[in-house]
């Protein structure tokens, strides 16, 4: 009979184990605050999702809703991996309603205006949605048109590729340069004037590429240019640094302030402005486009956009620490719109919508917000399949790393390359919920 | 990354293997610990002739682990580039060897223990 007895202890330790697992996972019990405010959040992305999340865990009451059209949500830090085919197209695919809380209405229209003064915003339908909050998180659209002789139904062919553009795009950007990887040719990535998403994505694009091309044995069929408006080839000095000499090491040739202004996709051209003005004509057997990305429509015809800054962007003007709006205080600004001078990734909105949010709450409180942003930003840098370095910094250029002492932010690093494969996606969906 | 909770953890291991195959990994290796747990208790000693074993099926569990972690990752051992990698990789071979160790003593445990001695 030990046997049984032994059966039973064994169970009583496996009971333990399950309550202990449980016990280790506390929800935090938070009072909800009781209000009546409508709050109204114009855009679903990552960040008006990851806000309403939140919200609704904090107030009760609360007539919370979203206007945005988009039906597909997309993981946009998987594009640079769809690009290089390291994922398929799908990977970075989920529906906006997938991660929307109860209680929250959305409004699946295009936001047509606002009206700051009577705390309004009409939708493309003439739907009027009357608010006591605003927040806006539109995100930013992409000015193909910038580009002339460039067209979407170009990437994929001719030797052209735009892994901004959305999964299928960043797909057929995979064609394109699976094909440069297997035959050569000149190879040119390029990067936009404006304020742009990640600003590390043109890198990586460009280091995924070097790299394929020189595991598949024909690195010395290829010659990879990277051209950049900016005088540097990030916005951080140190990083900048870092990038030149891992590029001298890979063997890719910078042109700084050169500015993409047209293609002849039939000829494979590609029309740069130089520094000085003047005309530069380069071959291309592959060539990356970046296309200006500005503030939609509706923001830049709202007044609410900076006045003397980024006039021909549209960024909302807003205090940079509490991303509250300069004239309006029932305004704030989230994510890629907002007007400040970092953070247009998914690792700044992890850290912004907790600062709004605190806002926010704290105005229906009528108490003294307390959060604020430094202007953090997290850029996994791919330097190679399996290689990456983990680049985290704020708005004084400081690099301000997560695991000082373990995880060197300068060094390419396997685990760095982990995180961005492996362990981002799961982050970033936890974010989304509103659990980290 | 700005807190990593015990779920965020969880999070990223469904992630990473799908949520399907993770939880069936840590279902599988709950029961075979439970299994390990309950002959040690049965036997209420060590058998050193199949710790032996056991002992042998160690270095097949280490590269068993790194393999199917390369695979997953597409990475591969070129891809080291410092110390905290070199950390983590001696990690992950250590647990493959581990869990070889305790599959093979226990499975023979199990095995032997319907033999009549």
């Amino acid at each position: 009979m030990s046997h049984n007895v032994n059966r039973r202890q064994l169970l009583a330790l496996a009971a333990g184990g399950a309550a202990l697992a449980s016990a280790g996972t506390p929800r935090r019990a938070e009072a909800k605050t009781r209000t009546s405010a409508r709050i109204v959040i114009i855009g679903a992305g990552a960040a008006g999702t990851a806000l309403a999340n939140r919200l609704v865990r904090r107030l009760d009451g609360a007539r919370i809703t979203l206007v945005d059209p988009r039906v597909e949500h997309l993981y946009q830090p998987g594009l640079s991996l769809v690009a290089a085919g390291l994922k398929p197209a799908d990977y970075v695919v989920s529906k906006t309603t997938d991660w929307l809380p109860d209680g929250v209405e959305l409004v699946a229209e295009r936001a047509e205006a606002i009206d700051a003064e009577v705390k309004s915003v009409t939708t493309e339908s003439g739907r009027s949605l009357d608010y006591d909050f605003l927040v806006l998180a539109p995100g930013l659209v992409l000015d193909h048109d910038a580009i002339d002789g460039f067209s979407l139904d170009l990437v994929g062919k001719n030797g052209i590729g735009a892994l901004y553009a959305g999964p299928s795009h960043a797909a057929a950007t995979w064609q394109a340069a699976s094909r440069f990887v297997e035959e050569g040719g000149v190879g040119i990535f390029t990067r936009p004037e404006t304020e742009m998403k990640c600003a590390g994505a043109p890198l990586k694009h460009t280091f995924l590429i070097e790299d394929i091309t020189r595991k598949a044995g024909n690195r010395g069929k290829a010659d990879l240019h990277y051209a950049a408006p900016q005088g540097s080839l990030f916005g951080v000095p140190i990083v900048a640094e870092k990038v030149r000499m891992l590029f001298g090491d890979r063997g890719v040739t910078t042109h700084m302030k050169h500015t993409l202004k047209s293609i002849d996709p039939g000829a494979k051209r590609a029309v740069f402005e130089d520094a000085e003005g003047s005309r530069q004509e380069m071959g291309y057997d592959y060539l990356h486009v970046i296309p200006p990305q500005r503030a939609p429509e509706v923001i830049r015809q709202s007044g609410l956009a900076w006045a003397d800054k980024w006039t021909d962007q549209g960024w909302v003007e807003c205090d940079k620490a509490s991303l509250q709006h300069l004239r309006y205080d029932t305004i704030w600004a989230l994510g890629d719109v907002a007007g400040v001078p970092k953070g247009k990734t998914a690792a700044s909105v992890k850290w912004q919508v907790p600062v709004v949010e605190d806002g926010l709450v704290a105005a229906i409180e009528e108490r003294t917000p307390t959060e604020t942003y430094n202007g953090y930003t997290s850029c996994p840098m791919i330097t190679r399949v399996g290689r990456a370095m983990l680049i985290e910094f704020d708005y004084d250029n400081n690099l301000v790393p997560s695991f000082p002492g373990v995880i060197a932010p300068l060094e390419e690093l396997w685990i760095s390359w982990l995180m961005k494969e492996v362990a981002l996606k799961a982050t970033y969906n936890a974010m989304l919920r509103g659990q980290a | 990354m700005k807190e990593l909770t015990f779920e965020t953890l969880l999070a990223v291991f469904e992630e990473i293997f799908g949520a399907g195959l993770f939880w069936t990994m840590v279902a599988l290796a709950v029961v075979v610990t439970l299994a390990y747990l309950f002959v040690l208790i049965r036997d209420r000693h060590i058998a050193w002739r199949k710790f032996l074993l056991a002992q042998v099926s160690m270095p097949f569990g280490a590269v068993a682990a790194v393999w199917f972690v390369l695979t997953m990752t597409h990475s591969q051992l070129a891809d080291l580039g410092g110390p905290v990698d070199v950390i983590l990789m001696l990690g992950i071979a250590g647990a493959g060897a581990v869990g070889a160790a305790i599959l093979v003593y226990t499975a023979q445990s199990l095995v032997q223990a319907r033999r009549p001695e």
